[in-house]
């Protein structure tokens, strides 16, 4: 069993980061943060710079908690992605960062959160950045 | 040498609208260096109709500042992201990331900046000094030397190009073959038109450059989907110190020797001419264990040198009508759509364009020696498009441009048959590019040879009687027969002797 982290390089993505690796040490389990842009394009804001893996991987070393890091691009919807990996890794928790967005906003993009929360078959821990001044 | 041509074409560049083309050109080059998998050829190709509307000057003067400009594009996304984004900065990629990685990106791209810069000017000057007296040598050029010359030409592309060699001489023969379609020039006979009078004239060079550049490498480009997307990156401290200019100075002198001499070699070019300076610095180096941790000569060296090349690959297409590489075929198409026939009359019929272009490369080289580092962030920004975007938009734009050439739905059939070629060719392991340039020199070469036949009264034993033709004659059948005995004489020894041989060194 293990924790996944769905993240992003953003404050929600920290937060979720966060309150993953305290998840992991309460329960005992592994980390598994999956950082998974969207392919087809050489370059995304939303893939994790290797400063930050590194500083993530410190991070969990000094709580003693096994991290693994996926990046592998994603292809298609990025909540069915987050809902595989939980699958594959059979993960006890889902955790990710929520953002505040517009009603006309989330029309139209639709919701990664919601999609996770609404369509999980585990437990899923949303959590907010912690300056949220929206 | 008469200088009064010389300040004549800078004043042909001068001309706001040549000033604008230009900017337009090395733009769009750097955009498409950084841009992998787009080449300066596709480039070139897909941009060709739009050439059209303007003078032949401006024309070429846009269409080159996007080839030299592609040579400075692709050090950016070699350096910072370890993604070559021009095949010509692959082994950028060994010593310039590795000084990214170490906080040193600013000093890699400013050092690659200065070389290209310092490169792409040696090769203008001896450019503008050599380029006349090549071509009023070449001037006293009568049929049989073309035919030698083309001839060697097509074997130099194929065997010189990297890859299959037989697959590339198979590709140059294909390109040939489709040289003799429509009707013959001496008889007026129809030759492979099948009855179509779209083909009567034989096929022209857009839709084939199009198809196979432009098609070609956008299909294949799709194809590869999985691979790794990175975060965007960021640099800092830009200049390099003296001490790394003062380290890399001899490299770049030599790449410049480098790229020079290997731009003017058909089959040479950029590519080549990056890894050959390359291994000749690591040679050289005192400790070649550095390289790969973040040498700046192992920047500097190949930076220079593709840049030299793409200026000197030039020469042979100005003054002799020759393209020497692909992206040379592709500004030979365009010349002739100007109705400009490239060689050697070209510097004394047409000095404003001949000096004009040349002279347009010092301006391409200054903006681009200013605009490369402030722009690095937004170039790197357009690698967050996707493919699945891109692919689309580039698609359409040539298809809508190749119809505008001759509002020919025809000409729309044949990008998309070249461009299955192309994508096809790629895939087998295919070069597209001594295709094309068989295609060009496919009817230069017909027409001289058989015009020289005329002059020999059917007699080809006469191309050796003459010393230029034969000379070159003699150089082609060298390049041709070289590498077989050369494998046989290898295979023979090593049949006697036990398989001692050592692995060649790889670059």
């Amino acid at each position: 069993m293990t924790v996944l982290v769905g993240f992003v390089p953003t404050p929600e993505g920290e937060a979720a980061f966060t309150a993953g690796l305290a998840e992991a040490r309460r329960r005992g389990e592994d980390l598994l943060v999956l950082n998974t842009p969207r392919g087809g394009a050489p370059v995304s804001a939303d893939a994790a710079p290797p400063e930050l893996v590194e500083q993530q991987t410190a991070r969990a070393q000094a709580d003693s908690v096994g991290l693994e890091v996926r990046q592998a691009p994603h292809s298609g919807d990025l909540a069915d992605e987050v809902l595989r990996v939980a699958e594959e890794a059979d993960a006890s928790v889902i955790v990710i960062g929520i953002r505040r967005r517009s009603p006309v906003g989330k029309l139209l993009m639709g919701s990664s959160a919601q999609r996770i929360l609404l369509d999980a078959d585990r437990p899923v821990l949303a959590v907010k950045p912690q300056h949220d001044a929206g | 040498m008469d200088l009064a041509p010389v300040i004549d074409g800078f004043g042909v560049v001068l001309e706001p609208t040549n000033l604008l083309y230009c900017l337009i050109g090395v733009v769009i080059g750097m955009l498409i260096g950084v841009l992998p998998g787009l080449g300066p050829a596709a480039t070139i190709a897909i941009l060709l109709p739009v050439t059209f509307g303007i003078e032949p000057v401006t024309a070429i003067i846009m269409l080159s500042g996007i080839f030299y400009g592609a040579q400075y594009g692709g050090t950016i996304t070699s350096v910072l992201l370890r993604l070559p984004g021009e095949a010509s900065s692959v082994v950028t990629v060994f010593d310039g990331h590795a000084l990214a990685r170490q906080g040193k990106a600013g000093t890699a791209l400013g050092i690659a900046a200065i070389g290209s810069f310092v490169g792409g000017t040696v090769s203008i000057i001896v450019l503008s000094l050599v380029a006349p007296l090549v071509a009023s040598f070449a001037l006293d050029f009568g049929p049989p030397e073309y035919t030698a010359l083309a001839l060697l030409g097509i074997l130099l592309v194929s065997t010189v190009s990297s890859g299959d060699r037989l697959k590339a001489v198979i590709a140059a023969c294909v390109g040939l073959l489709l040289a003799t379609v429509g009707r013959d020039g001496f008889t007026g006979a129809e030759r492979f038109t099948f009855g179509n009078l779209q083909l009567a004239d034989g096929l022209d060079f857009v839709p084939i450059a199009m198809g196979l550049f432009g098609l070609g490498e956008i299909l294949y480009n799709l194809e590869e989907r999985h691979r790794s997307v990175q975060a965007p990156a960021v640099v800092a401290n830009v200049w390099p110190s003296r001490a790394d200019l003062r380290q890399s100075s001899g490299a770049i002198g030599r790449g410049s020797v480098i790229g020079f001499l290997l731009g003017i070699l058909p089959g040479g070019g950029a590519t080549l001419a990056s890894l050959a300076a390359y291994a000749v610095e690591k040679k050289r180096a005192k400790h070649p264990e550095r390289f790969g941790q973040g040498a700046v000569e192992g920047v500097a060296a190949p930076e220079t040198a593709n840049n030299a090349a793409a200026t000197s690959s030039f020469i042979p297409l100005l003054t002799l009508g020759i393209p020497a590489n692909a992206t040379m075929a592709v500004i030979f198409g365009a010349l002739l759509i100007q109705g400009v026939s490239p060689g050697p009359q070209l510097v004394t019929q047409e000095p404003e364009l001949f000096w004009g272009v040349v002279n347009s490369m010092y301006i391409g080289n200054i903006l681009l020696l200013i605009m490369s580092i402030p722009l690095v962030g937004l170039f790197v920004r357009i690698l967050r498009v996707r493919a699945t975007v891109l692919a689309p938009i580039t698609v359409l734009i040539t298809l809508i441009g190749v119809y505008t050439v001759n509002n020919s739905v025809f000409d729309i059939m044949l990008v998309i048959v070249f461009g299955a070629l192309g994508y096809l060719m790629k895939k087998l392991g295919f070069d597209p590019g001594p295709l094309v340039l068989a295609f060009v020199l496919g009817s230069l070469l017909e027409d001289s040879l058989r015009r020289s036949l005329l002059i020999f009264d059917g007699d080809p034993t006469q191309f050796f009687t003459r010393p230029i033709s034969g000379v070159l004659l003699v150089v082609f059948l060298l390049v041709a027969l070289l590498p077989p005995v050369r494998a046989a004489l290898r295979r023979r020894r090593a049949a006697t002797r036990t398989p001692d041989t050592t692995p060649k060194e790889l670059v």
